[in-house]
């Protein structure tokens, strides 16, 4: 029931040879050593392929506008720009670190820190691949709406304790839009839970085909509406346009991070884009099949039947697709998430909390009932099999 | 691996000590080649050049104060509605889903309620109606006194 990246590894030959001698040499059972170890490589990977991602997010974010505004954006450091953001880093880190004299410290201090530990605590449940997810917690997505609100407090206390106006400003803001949309994407990750039948990615995903009328996004029309809601629900929850009010840089300055100089600010920014990609992840994982492959190319049976490789070959190669149908999905929802920046205008707060209170969530609320309804009326088939079934049925009777 | 196994909370705690190694070590690595030069100027809040008057830590009106509270009301909605989203596939198949889908109805409509409530109060506007006294109840009013 609970798998991790230990358990799909440890089907491996090399995994018991090595638990074998370890335990021999060592004298006690190694196997939570091995798979201490496995843990603290696969974080690592997973922390520095998302900072990477987070890093290249801000470069896409940056040469995506250019291309959108008729600009070159970042040209100058490495083949089209493109190692602008380790440059970007470096400045960072160079820049004096300053911390105002009238701040709290501590909370100043600890606010960018917050965003961080809620953002990378994510990263345990984000479903790359059915393999390779660091670990498949049975309480999956409730686990990942909890810790994901952390940011929220991060936010708050950046803005709270900088004692600046434009600070305490962006802070409130930022608190009450991400509370508030909270709501709707909360409800409808339960209405997808009750088409799944469980809170675990794997169960959420291997509801799921790789085909997209398979896809829980197509499953009933209230999952179709119930995407949208979510989509515009995370835009609002990681504050980026047209919902970025909390930092709205022509109103508030810079909002809850103006008094953020050199690191503090990148750690900010850094937990912003990987956010973004854990959101999008969740967002592919709940509607779009995640790392699901189409002909079940994923599980690998099919190399090893047809072309006769060892299993475990086999089954790597299908992690590989896995994980490339995973990020090509992602990455193009992130690649929406930009594009939704550059092209929209900023809501005004009212009109924020309205979109939130009086349509979201209403509609949220309304797709969870309807949800219900549907899986208790049609025993939780999907439009498309129903609609199957009964032309496969009408063909019968001729 | 049995069915409760604390090992799946392992990669959580150690990306929690990543989080914080990253960041502090970011932080510390910074402290060591980055100018420290603080002045007087460079430590107050930045108003756009404005010299700041007073402390941020003033009382403002915090517009949808009482969105908070629905907020919350919600929250735990949304927390005790997953274990009934959980179990609602298996209740389904084996004849009980009408029982959970009735006790999903009550459940989300009282919170409709709710909603429905706070919205005909004017707390989800921004600028909150409400009937004035006109100029001769006002009047009226004074001259009693």
């Amino acid at each position: 029931m609970n798998s991790t990246v230990v358990t799909y590894l440890s089907q491996s030959k090399e995994f018991t040879n090595t638990v074998a001698a370890l335990s021999k040499a060592l004298g006690f059972d190694a196997t939570s050593l091995v798979a201490f170890v496995i843990f603290f490589i696969g974080a690592l990977i997973v922390v520095g392929a998302l900072a990477t991602i987070g890093g290249l997010g801000t470069y896409a974010e940056r040469k995506i506008s250019a291309d959108l505004q008729m600009r070159q954006g970042p040209n100058r450091v490495g083949p089209y720009g493109i190692l602008q953001f380790l440059a970007d880093g470096v400045k960072m880190i160079l820049k004096e670190d300053i911390i105002p004299a009238q701040a709290d410290r501590f909370t100043f201090i600890l606010a960018p820190f917050l965003c961080m530990i809620g953002v990378f605590a994510t990263l345990a449940v984000v479903p790359f691949s059915s393999g390779l997810m660091l670990s498949d917690i049975n309480v999956g997505v409730f686990y990942l709406v909890g810790m994901a609100s952390l940011v929220g407090v991060g936010v708050f206390l950046g803005g709270y304790s900088s004692n600046s106006k434009w600070s305490m400003l962006g802070g409130m803001r930022g608190a009450s839009q991400i509370i508030s949309y909270e709501i709707p994407a909360t409800i409808t990750i339960v209405s997808i839970v009750l088409i799944a039948g469980g809170l675990s990615f794997k169960t959420l995903i291997n509801g799921q085909g790789g085909l997209p009328h398979e896809w829980y996004l197509l499953h009933n029309p209230f999952a179709f509406i119930g995407f949208f809601v979510y989509f515009i629900a995370a835009l609002a929850e990681t504050n980026r346009a047209p919902f970025d009010l909390p930092e709205a840089e022509s109103e508030l300055v810079s909002g809850y991070h103006t008094e953020y100089s050199g690191m503090r600010f990148g750690l900010f920014a850094l937990a912003e884009y990987i956010e973004v990609f854990v959101v999008c992840g969740v967002a592919v994982a709940l509607f779009l099949g995640g790392y699901k492959v189409p002909f079940d190319l994923g599980s690998g049976h099919i190399f090893t039947e047809k072309l006769g490789l060892d299993s475990m070959l086999a089954q790597n190669i299908g992690q590989v697709l896995e994980l490339g149908a995973f990020f090509t999905k992602t990455l193009l929802l992130y690649y929406v998430v930009i594009w939704v920046r550059w092209t929209l205008p900023r809501l005004r707060v009212d009109q924020l909390m309205t979109l939130c209170w009086k349509y979201l969530t209403p509609i949220a609320l309304f797709n969870l009932l309807g949800m219900a309804v549907w899986m208790y009326a049609f025993d939780g088939k999907s439009i498309y099999s129903i609609i199957f079934n009964s032309a496969v049925s009408a063909a019968g009777h001729h | 691996m049995s069915s409760f196994n604390l090992d799946v909370y392992m990669p959580v705690v150690i990306l929690i000590t990543l989080a914080l190694l990253v960041a502090g070590g970011s932080m510390l690595l910074g402290s060591i080649i980055r100018p420290h030069h603080p002045n007087q100027l460079k430590e107050t809040a930045y108003e756009c050049g404005e010299e700041p008057i007073g402390t941020a830590w003033a009382n403002f009106n915090v517009r949808f104060y009482v969105i908070a509270l629905i907020f919350i009301i919600f929250d735990v909605e949304s927390a005790l509605m997953f274990p009934v989203a959980a179990v609602f596939k298996h209740f389904n198949e084996i004849g009980l889903g009408g029982t959970l889908l009735i006790s999903i109805f009550t459940f989300t409509l009282i919170l409709v309620a709710g909603i429905v409530y706070c919205w005909k109060k004017g707390d989800l506007d921004w600028v909150k109606s409400f009937n004035a006294p006109s100029t001769q109840q006002v009047n009226a009013l004074s001259k009693d006194k």
